[in-house]
């Protein structure tokens, strides 16, 4: 029964990716499910930017196959991966910085003035601004006024425009890359809980961190990715920091890789 | 313009504050307080009705460029090629003009001249679009080759010397001469062109997408906007402006002036970041640029008004210039330590 509850809502087998003679994927795997925060870490090199480009469509594997929600996917680009659902937040956090936090919100899905001046699509400036207050309060930001530059911003609201974008128009999956890397301690608190948040919103929320005791008090699950491969995968509640490194390093390797789950499921070739 | 139509009218001092915030805003000034000064320096004598109306003349051509130019500048581009593409595109027109009736020639030659035009501008940009979107070379270069290549052009097809017999009497005595409402239809086209443009940068997603691409193009291309085919489609929009240049030069002088276009990248770019648009790309607007266009255009007419040697404007504007990039400098330095 646990089994079938379980079924994850992004998963993906056996993913190759190589840039020339570099092989940063070697038959990847990840899974996470609905309403999780997973943690994916990996040494410098693992392949964890390479994998979280792949799930994302930035990037097209060379071989292996991703599922969402049980479908076979094969993302035609970032736009494709974002139509399906799936939102990137990323580290250098995509921001037009001349463009104001409704303007960046909407970015390349603007809404437009209806009636005669659709023709021309006119934007519907008032209408972004609205709902990017809500998108905002939403999050628990406040931004005191959504007309200003972003460029005017401080680091941490930059950071929240970011957030605020993907989650207004994510519906499966949340990719965020170090997301806390470049905060102060109170903001990066802020963030943590926006991930928490939105993870209670049935969402699922991939984090990609270095910072061992954030991935250790936000993340549900943790994956860990070493040469290309998925090496082990825990359950945050049930591991330590220790434990974390070893997989990382490869210093457990000699033990069995038993955490590993979900070897057998679906079976298409 | 306006940025909240919604707000209170008790917030004057909000108002203050985005007004200033407002690159336009301080070119105006320095505009108003030229017009200021020659108005008192010469009573009488400047901003009568002749003045404006041939400052309006001779800025129309340098306006439709800037308008244009204002595009490509956002982008974080530049264009060095306008003037020669300006020639080119009237020297074909003119070329067909020439064994289609000469001066004598009817409306149909018009409509058919003004059509080669556009199209021999429009096309060039959109070549210098493709390599400046798709290869490795900067906009500089390549637009640095276009200049060249397309002045070689006209001169080639004209052995260096401008033809006679380029413009039709038609299109001298309506666009070029003609008058609506006692405005110069040179004028009228320019400020059509200009309200229309204005509107698309400020208004629509086409502009939104011009100010993204300048602003962070990586993050342009992540949210889905075509930036290579959006980069064509803004050169080739500055070409096809160049196209309607030559159409109103030629109008308006009845020859292609082929020596005559040298400089009109730099008077035109001058005016361009003159009117607040940074260099850096991603900020910058047509209302900025109108006003950019006038300041030297009323500076020269000042200077002949009040007896000052005009060559004294390029001394000033040149100054003027290098002061508006090293503000858009420490500001844009300003706003990345915040």
């Amino acid at each position: 029964m646990p089994v079938v509850e379980r079924e994850p809502l992004l998963s993906a087998r056996g993913l190759v990716k190589h840039f020339g003679h570099v092989q940063a994927l070697q038959g990847a795997d990840f899974t996470a499910h609905r309403g999780e925060v997973v943690a994916l870490i990996g040494d410098n090199g693992a392949g964890k930017s390479t994998l979280v480009n792949v799930l994302s469509g930035v990037i097209a594997p060379d071989g292996g196959e991703i599922t969402l929600d049980g479908r076979p996917v094969r993302f035609n680009g970032p736009m494709d991966a974002q139509r399906q659902g799936v939102e990137t937040v990323y580290q250098d956090l995509s921001l037009a910085p001349d463009l104001d936090a409704a303007a960046n919100l909407y970015l390349g899905r603007e809404l437009f003035r209806g009636g005669v001046l659709r023709p021309f699509s006119v934007l519907d400036r008032p209408a972004m601004r609205l709902a990017a207050v809500e998108a905002f309060a939403e999050l628990g930001v406040s931004l005191k006024d959504v007309t200003v530059p972003v460029a005017a911003l401080s680091g941490g609201q930059r950071q929240s425009v970011a957030v605020a974008r993907a989650v207004a128009f994510a519906r499966s999956v949340i990719f965020m890359d170090e997301p806390t890397a470049a905060l102060g301690v109170v903001q990066r608190g802020r963030v943590l809980e926006t991930v928490r948040r939105v993870r209670d919103r049935g969402v699922c929320v991939v984090l990609i961190s270095h910072n061992m005791p954030e991935v250790l008090s936000v993340a549900d699950r943790v994956e860990v990715l070493r040469l290309g491969r998925r090496v082990a995968s825990f359950n945050a509640a049930d591991t330590s920091i220790e434990e974390l490194v070893g997989a990382m390093t490869g210093s457990l390797d000699d033990r069995p890789a038993a955490a590993t789950d979900d070897g057998d499921e679906g079976g298409a070739p | 313009m306006t940025r909240d139509p919604a707000r209170p009218p008790a917030r004057l001092t909000r108002w203050a504050v985005v007004l200033s915030r407002r690159n336009e805003a301080w070119t105006f000034a320095i505009l108003a307080a030229l017009v200021a000064f020659f108005s008192i320096a010469a009573p009488g004598k400047f901003l009568t009705v002749y003045d404006i109306t041939q400052i309006a003349v001779n800025a129309s051509i340098y306006l439709v460029l800037g308008v244009g130019m204002t595009y490509v500048i956002i982008t974080a581009g530049i264009d060095l090629s306008i003037g020669s593409v300006l020639v080119l595109a009237a020297v074909a027109a003119a070329e067909y003009n020439i064994h289609h009736g000469g001066a004598a020639a009817g409306w149909g030659t018009v409509a058919v001249c003004v059509v080669i035009a556009l199209g021999v501008g429009a096309a060039w940009g959109a070549l210098q679009g493709v390599l400046v979107a798709t290869g490795r070379v900067p906009a500089l270069i390549v637009t640095l080759g276009g200049m060249g290549a397309a002045l070689g052009l006209a001169e080639i097809a004209t052995g260096g010397e401008d033809p006679s017999g380029a413009v039709a009497g038609h299109l001298q005595n309506s666009l070029g001469y003609g008058k609506l409402l006692g405005i110069p239809w040179l004028v009228v086209l320019a400020a059509v062109v200009t309200l229309v443009f204005g509107l698309v940068l400020g208004t629509t997603r086409f502009g939104n997408h011009t100010f993204a691409i300048g602003s962070n193009p990586a993050a342009a291309r992540r949210a889905g906007i075509p930036v290579a085919r959006h980069l064509v489609k803004v050169y080739a929009l500055m070409g096809l402006l160049a196209g309607l240049g030559a159409v109103m030069w030629l109008a308006s002088y009845g020859t292609t002036s082929i020596a005559g276009h040298s400089t009109d990248n730099l008077t035109v770019i001058t005016a361009v970041v003159l009117g607040g648009t940074s260099l850096f790309g991603g900020r910058g607007s047509v209302l900025g640029t109108v006003i950019g266009v006038f300041i030297p255009a009323v500076l020269t007419t000042g200077l002949i008004v009040i007896g000052v040697q005009q060559y004294w404007q390029d001394v000033a504007v040149g100054v003027v210039l290098v002061a508006a990039v090293q503000l858009d400098q420490m500001r844009k330095q300003t706003r990345e330590r915040a």
